[in-house]
């Protein structure tokens, strides 16, 4: 199974942002998307996601089968959103999108572990910080599992601890042959990443 | 799915105001009417079943706004959208929908009864009104789901959402009233109406999540 994106483009608001961008991920591989603000780092993620149509060019999943199909089916998506409901509790949110999105993995509880908040999973998710937000759309990650990570600033908000915390899982999904693209201004510390610079020709 | 339904019942319930707001609205209209028309009984028996669905109705509409706004707001409906493959999207409308109407409409369909009395409605007429009405909300939230997703994306969608739906749950309306009213006036029928507000309810139940669905696919 190999990510391919050829010669794309992108608009936001009818005005070109980036164009004939072109890569290849296969499996176990990382692509790191650096740029400045407004480069179009997350229209290029929601572009590979399916949720916006590119304006040029394609990107699809060469070898694909029945069990992903498309980039959609294939891939987490980890926007500026967390997508999780504030009325309920971390565990609730989990165990429903473990429900939801298939393709089960780890317990929630152990999901929460993983990136610890194992010991608050009862409380509703209006009750904790910015950075215990974050890490519990992470843990989103683990519970159902997908070949493909997109993640737009998947480490804004964490501290120190949790950004290792997360390089390794990043590490070990890669490892298990999955694939990442992550859009980010800051290292995320994944060893032998390619990285694709946006929005240098427009400066 | 299952895991769908039951966690919009239980955010409808936990978040709660939602059903409470739409059953106030709704006795506020009931009562307000016997005021303005005057206490004659014989009048109000007979506009009453009109007045319960037109209540019924303005309510319904009321919530319809946050159908899809909440899930785009915290990024949900992304992951919704991206699961098309293994949830077909309409599907996942529908499901949202019916969870909607179990929630925010059916207690408004339990309390008719009750608002009934106000308007000295016969007990044969609060069971025609509460009938057609179960049968014939759930159309309502299914063209209310078109116009919340076509609004979604607008910050003050509510009245636009009310705007756009009103014209098109007019038939509903009209079966509907036309219904209970046959079950209370001997003269006019009561089947025929009511299999029609059915056909309704199950017209939309396919043509509102598929539209809905194709307009939410579209919002960006």
């Amino acid at each position: 199974m190999r990510l391919a994106a050829e010669n794309l483009g992108g608009e936001r608001g009818g005005e070109p942002i980036f164009s004939g961008l072109s890569f290849t991920l296969a499996r176990g591989q990382a692509l790191m998307v650096t740029g400045p603000n407004g480069a179009g780092k997350s229209t290029l993620l929601r572009i590979i996601a399916g949720l916006l149509p590119p304006a040029a060019g394609s990107v699809d999943l060469r070898g694909a089968d029945e069990t992903w199909p498309d980039i959609g089916s294939a891939a987490h998506y980890l926007g500026h959103l967390n997508a999780m409901k504030t009325a309920l509790s971390l565990e609730e949110n989990l165990s429903f999108w473990r429900d939801f999105l298939g393709a089960p993995k780890l317990m929630p509880r152990k999901a929460l572990d993983e990136v610890g908040l194992g010991e608050i999973g009862h409380l509703p998710f209006a009750y904790l910080s910015t950075g215990q937000r974050r890490r519990a759309a992470i843990a989103r990650l683990l519970v159902s599992y997908r070949p493909i990570w997109l993640l737009d600033e998947p480490t804004a908000g964490l501290d120190r601890t949790a950004e290792q915390r997360f390089s390794r899982l990043m590490q070990e999904h890669l490892e298990e042959g999955g694939m990442i693209v992550a859009a980010t201004h800051l290292p995320l510390g994944i060893k032998g990443a390619q990285e694709l610079k946006m929005g240098e020709a427009a400066r | 799915m299952l895991a769908l339904y039951a966690r919009e019942v239980k955010l409808g319930i936990r978040a709660g105001s939602g059903a409470l707001t739409g059953v106030l609205f709704f006795l506020a209209v009931v009562t307000v009417i016997p005021f303005g028309v005057g206490p004659d009984l014989n009048l109000l028996a007979r506009i009453g079943p009109a007045v319960l669905w037109i209540g019924a109705l303005l309510a319904s509409l009321l919530a319809l706004e946050r159908l899809f706004q909440a899930d785009r707001e915290d990024g949900t409906l992304d992951l919704l959208l991206m699961s098309d493959h293994r949830h077909m999207v309409a599907l996942t409308v529908l499901v949202k929908c019916l969870a909607h109407w179990t929630t925010g409409v059916l207690p408004l369909v339990a309390v008719t009864p009750f608002l009934g009395l106000f308007m000295n409605v016969p007990p044969l007429g609060l069971g025609a009104a509460t009938l057609t009405l179960l049968v014939g909300t759930p159309a309502i939230t299914f063209i209310g789901a078109v116009g919340a997703a076509l609004t979604v994306a607008l910050p003050r969608g509510g009245v636009l959402v009310s705007v756009l739906v009103l014209p098109l749950v007019v038939p509903v309306l009209i079966f509907g009233v036309a219904a209970s009213r046959g079950a209370m006036a001997d003269p006019d029928p009561f089947l025929p109406p009511f299999l029609i507000l059915s056909a309704l309810t199950l017209f939309f139940a396919v043509l509102g999540p598929a539209a809905a669905a194709l307009a939410l696919r579209h919002i960006d």
